[in-house]
């Protein structure tokens, strides 16, 4: 059944490597752009908090599809903006897939983190603010600390939905898992083994990011 | 009981005027609700002065707006002789100055209870890491919680979390403390051993203003209470004189139906 898989011809681990790739770097830059972005939409700067709303708001309610052709299409072609690669196919289609996810993705992870935020008690920053912290210290010290361990599973969802979604790569010749996997139906006509084998390959990656992420969120959770 | 200061001595005379917090005509509105009414009251160096009164005459109110965790409409209020700022870098720094303890704790839940206490001088006042983790421990063994140091908050009990509490406010070595109802969520039998921390402090001469349903602790450490009603302040008396012979009729009222049983 599965005699067509000729690893010399389909470089199926190199593949996936690339799909383990843009989750790693997209997740962190994700992680960092949507913390920013959460500070910004509490902070008691209007204009931040304008902008981080008007952010979340447009990168959430456009499709992925379109804001990853739009980093391939209007960063680069229109605007010859290369990333730092001189042009390069390969690192330039990564890094611009990267910051297309990194764009989207931390929309939800800003949203993920104000609902942690909401969970802190006002009362730790009062206390923080009576003890003469400034702003970002009751939120870097004493106010994020504690999100972020409430919304350890919120965040392991937005990161295997992340997973799956650098399948979008493709869209802009990013040779991924589901690069691969249109080439391999193209030239071998076996429609549900090729996708099977795909399938099981995301469950191997996803599957104990989930597992570790929930006994993570029970282990880290601020008792009070 | 070791000897850890807790009082900032006045660095040099000249600047040490005689009042340390002023406030001067505060009106604050909650929406229609007129929460503080022209509120002019002056705190002593070295007083303890105890507001009591019934549920929402604004005591917390007026207890949380002298280090501006409430924001108020009208007047002004003066600490060591510095009207209060606004907002930013002057408003932390004279919030390092004023101690305050809350009803609820408010001790930071993913920190220890030595993280907490030696949070605020090193992160506020940049100090010595040894030098503060002395005094943190010092301070803790003097309100009795030395050995539990590095427990998490919620593995204590209500008592220890507020002893932890106060020492967290001393180990800034504040110029005055504020206490907001400190014994209002506590057990019963716990609430002498945080009363004790606080008479002692008194006797140590610490500058504070105890919002307080304790009326034994008001009759025992206070200089003066405070007695407010709908927003004002309707009596401001020696603590023998107000429990003895209150003059308002409000103040009279009042203290029948506490005294009562």
């Amino acid at each position: 059944m599965f005699e067509f898989l000729d690893l010399e011809r389909y470089d199926l681990f190199g593949a996936f490597w690339v799909t383990v790739q843009l989750t790693f770097y997209s997740a962190l830059g994700s992680l960092i752009w949507g913390t920013v972005l959460a500070a910004m939409r509490v902070s008691p700067v209007p204009i931040m908090r304008a902008f981080g709303t008007a952010y979340v708001h447009l990168f959430r309610n456009t499709p992925l599809t379109l804001i990853i052709l739009a980093c391939s299409q209007g960063l680069y072609f229109t605007l010859q903006f290369d990333m730092g690669t001189g042009g390069d196919p390969e690192p330039l289609g990564f890094r611009l897939a990267v910051l297309g996810f990194v764009a989207y993705t931390a929309t939800f992870v800003c949203e993920a983190l104000r609902s942690g935020i909401n969970t802190v008690p006002v009362g730790q920053a009062e206390a923080a603010r009576a003890l003469g912290l400034n702003f970002s210290q009751v939120l870097r010290l004493i106010v994020l600390p504690q999100a972020f361990r409430s919304v350890v599973a919120p965040l392991a969802n937005v990161l295997i939905a992340l997973t799956k979604n650098t399948t979008i790569a493709s869209a802009i010749g990013v040779a991924e898992a589901a690069a691969l996997m249109k080439v391999m139906i193209e030239n071998e006509a076996q429609l549900l083994p090729i996708a099977a084998i795909f399938a099981f390959g995301f469950i191997v990656l996803v599957l104990p990011m989930g597992l570790f992420l929930g006994w993570l969120s029970k282990r880290v959770a601020v008792k009070r | 009981m070791s000897e850890t200061s807790l009082t900032k001595e006045p660095e040099d005379a000249s600047h040490a005027t005689e009042d340390l917090v002023v406030l001067d005509s505060v009106n604050k509105h909650f929406g229609a609700l007129h929460v503080l009414q022209d509120i002019n009251l002056t705190i002593k160096r070295g007083e303890v002065v105890v507001v009591i009164g019934p549920s929402g005459s604004g005591k917390s109110t007026l207890c949380r707006s002298i280090n501006r965790l409430e924001t108020i409409d009208a007047g002004t209020i003066t600490i060591d002789g510095d009207p209060l700022p606004s907002e930013g870098r002057e408003l932390a720094r004279l919030r390092a100055d004023v101690g305050m303890v809350f009803q609820s704790f408010n001790l930071f839940a993913h920190k220890t209870v030595l993280e907490n206490v030696m949070l605020g001088p090193i992160k506020v006042r940049k100090e010595d890491k040894a030098e503060v983790e002395t005094r943190a421990r010092a301070l803790l063994d003097r309100v009795g919680v030395g050995n539990q140091a590095d427990k998490y908050p919620a593995q204590l009990s209500g008592g220890q979390q507020q002893r932890v509490a106060i020492a967290r406010a001393l180990a800034m070595q504040p110029k005055v403390m504020l206490f907001d109802e400190p014994t209002s969520a506590l057990d019963p039998e716990m609430i002498n051993e945080v009363l004790e921390v606080m008479q002692q402090l008194a006797a140590e001469g610490m500058t504070m203003v105890v919002v307080t349903h304790e009326m034994g602790f008001a009759r025992s450490a206070a200089n003066r209470v405070v007695f407010m009603a709908d927003g004002r302040i309707v009596e401001e008396a020696d603590p023998h004189q107000f429990f003895d012979n209150p003059r308002s009729d409000r103040a009279k009222d009042f203290l029948s139906k506490i005294l009562a049983h």
